[in-house]
């Protein structure tokens, strides 16, 4: 049997306007955002240590997570369209959407129908990719995001740069900044604590819940036999949302599917620990259609393919369609730590970004996304769903349109991080402003005439007085891996 | 060619190279073995923030301290007994500002999930709709100790999935300043769990 649809890339916020390398320099540049960073990701690399090391049969978990999401890709076709049968058998309706666009005309025309020009909105990935907010606003629409961190990097008229903690980039003090600069209602002396922070948040947001009539969310999974969605989160700001507008309208990935309601014992298991490092994330909620009497009465879920059928269709890189945006992945990765999500210019940054976005977009527009990475495989190891990612970047390597410049850096880069001791090296000649890794580079290509150090250590040669990281703490972190 | 019949083909067509079936392998555990599964909970629910108060008799303590309180009209009459303030029971159901308005809301629930210190309410008896137990400040929670599972998958078994379902632990919080855990954003700022005996069983 032959089927004439081709599967399709997709389009949205999952480019990198620029080449990774070019992309990182600011980042590797501004110490203030490398230190935010660092802090960061040390913080939820130990508590998710922590609350993994507690759980006895923590690769059993991992082997049944990978492989029903293996059995979900396999079966793709009838589990969507069981899906869409139960959740529309339960009250929902179910919409498809090709790509970022017609996913957002669908939103659009949802939210005319139901009389509003305003949504509130619950974090999620899916609609970044589609950029959504500015299909709304282009449409006279009001998206208002709801998640403090969502919250503080819209008024910062800024993008996410975590899966899991968009604002990670920002300290308390520019968080306060922005609040003060750009929210009406936040108190005159407000302080950079983060209680006094979080309730200014509050305060915004209360009315707007109150009266809300439309939200919008995504979904971390949708249950093909019972065709409920599932929203995991941390404020209540999901559930306020969730329950209280009379519009409900989700926005669903396909790979987003699990085959039964009870696969969720093994994902709910899996998520809160991998992600913020705790044993459960303060709220979950899952519903089923309308309930009557009880939350939303008009229930919409809008599945998306942009550019998921191109990712199903390659057998070696298929496996990223497993990936529940937990951020383990991010936060162990040298790369990401150095670079911060903006370098990948996708929604979709770090390990799994460097995989899945040349994967969605096609390799050919995103090709020097593969090179960001040092292949270490430490992204494999904490990855719930057991994603080989290092596997699949080499494949994709494989596949770009080599661009020249990014492959001979990333090499490079690549080679000093793998080495706590290069890497030392590389930050003492960066210091010294000269020196062996343009003389590695020249005996390896035979190339004569590079003077310049490949990046990062470029964005510090530029100029002599850029404050430097301080060796000792990368050095400090491999110890601990 | 609709929407819905192109994305389906396409994904059809990308699995050209028919993957072989898969056997999931369902090895993790299923069971806690835990022995004493109430010490379990209390200490994850106190992990969590939550306050947890043992035996029926605690209520009047703490609904002393509540002027408004809103409640699911079908919630246990001894639950109330001796309650002195103000009492909003969901019928006709409260608006969200009424419900703003209140400062706390009583609650029992369906599951208790020890190894994660997770409360479960389905919309099942004496739970009501779930904009009752997000909107007042405080929730005060029942869980009647026969509700306690150890493990998730015990949970699953228990629940059903066409209930709208809300799961607790402990009460709101952001960790998105400088990944510091502050408690209380949009939820309740507050989760007190009074932990009861079942019905015509001897102790607290
Ligand atoms: S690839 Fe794995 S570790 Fe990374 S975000 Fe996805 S599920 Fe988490």
């Amino acid at each position: 049997m032959s089927h004439p649809v081709a599967p399709a890339t997709g389009s949205g916020r999952i480019r990198t306007p620029l080449p990774f390398p070019t992309a990182a320099k600011p980042a590797v540049a501004d110490t203030q955002l490398r230190a935010n960073l660092h802090r960061a990701t040390r913080t939820i690399r130990a508590k998710r240590a922590r609350v993994v090391d507690e759980v006895p049969d923590w690769e059993a978990l991992r082997d049944a997570g990978s492989a029903i999401k293996a059995d979900v890709q396999r079966r793709l076709p009838e589990l969507l369209e069981q899906f869409e049968a139960s959740a529309t058998a339960a009250g929902a309706t179910v919409h498809w959407a090709r790509d970022a666009a017609e996913a957002c005309r669908i939103v659009v025309a949802l939210t005319r129908a139901a009389g509003a020009d305003e949504v509130v909105k619950v974090k999620s990935m899916a609609t970044q990719e589609i950029e959504l907010n500015e299909a709304l606003e282009a449409a006279g629409i009001a998206a208002y995001e709801t998640d403090l961190a969502e919250l503080i990097v819209q008024l910062g008229e800024d993008t996410p740069s975590h899966i899991l903690v968009p604002a990670i980039h920002y300290n308390r003090a520019q968080i306060r900044e922005i609040f003060q600069r750009r929210m009406s209602d936040a108190p005159a002396d407000l302080s950079d604590e983060p209680a006094a922070l979080a309730e200014a948040a509050r305060v915004h947001l209360r009315r707007r819940f109150l009266s809300a009539r439309v939200a919008v969310s995504g979904a971390n999974f949708a249950v093909a036999d019972t065709g409920t969605l599932v929203v995991v989160e941390s404020e209540g700001n999901g559930r306020m949302c969730l329950t209280l507008p009379e519009t409900l309208i989700s926005v669903v990935g396909v790979e987003k599917l699990l085959p039964t309601f009870t696969d969720l014992e093994v994902f709910l298991q899996l998520l809160p620990r991998s992600s913020t490092g705790e044993r459960m994330n303060p709220y979950t909620s899952m519903w089923t259609g309308v309930t009557p009497g009880d939350g939303p009465q008009d229930v919409h879920v809008v599945l998306v393919d942009n550019g998921r059928s191109a990712v199903l269709a390659d057998p070696v890189g298929r496996p990223a369609l497993s990936c529940i945006r937990c951020s383990a992945c991010l936060n162990v990765c040298p790369v990401y730590e150095r670079a911060g999500g903006h370098a990948y210019g996708s929604v979709y940054p770090g390990p799994i970004g460097a995989i899945l976005s040349p994967q969605l977009t096609g390799v050919a527009d995103n090709a020097s996304l593969p090179y960001a990475s040092t292949l270490c495989g430490a992204c494999y190891d904490v990855c719930p769903v057991k994603i080989n990612i290092p596997e699949i970047l080499v494949h994709l390597r494989q596949q770009a349109p080599h661009p020249p410049a990014e492959r001979a850096t990333m090499r490079v880069l690549s080679w000093v991080m793998r080495s706590p001791r290069r890497w030392a090296v590389a930050l003492r000649l960066a210091r010294a402003g000269a020196g062996p890794l343009g003389a590695y580079r020249e005996r390896r290509t035979g190339a004569r005439t590079l003077r310049r150090l490949p990046w990062p250590a470029s964005a510090w040669t530029r100029s002599r007085d850029l404050p430097l990281p301080a060796p000792q703490t990368f050095r400090e972190w491999w110890g601990k891996q | 060619m609709s929407a819905r019949d192109e994305i389906l083909a396409r994904l059809r067509t990308a699995l050209a190279d028919s993957p072989p079936p898969v056997q999931v392998p369902r090895g993790y555990r299923r069971v806690d073995d835990r022995p004493d599964l109430i010490a379990a909970l209390v200490d994850r629910l106190e992990d969590y923030r939550a306050v947890v108060h043992h035996g029926i008799g605690a209520l009047p303590r703490l609904l002393g301290e509540v002027d408004r309180l809103a409640v699911p009209t079908d919630v246990p009459a001894d639950w109330l007994a001796g309650y002195a303030g103000q009492l909003h029971r969901d019928a006709p159901p409260l608006s969200p500002a009424a419900l703003d308005d209140l400062d706390a809301v009583l609650t029992g629930c369906a599951v208790a999930v020890a190894d994660t210190g997770t409360i479960i309410l389905d919309a099942g008896p004496a739970q009501g709709r779930r904009a009752l137990t997000l909107v007042p400040d405080r929730h005060i929670c029942v869980v009647r100790t026969d509700q306690v599972v150890g493990l998730l998958p015990e949970a699953f078994t228990r629940l059903d999935p066409r209930a709208p379902l809300t799961w607790i632990s402990g009460p709101s919080a952001t960790s998105d300043i400088e990944l510091n855990r502050v408690e209380g954003v949009h939820g309740p700022r507050r989760l007190e769990v009074v932990l009861i005996s079942p019905p015509g069983s001897s102790g607290a």
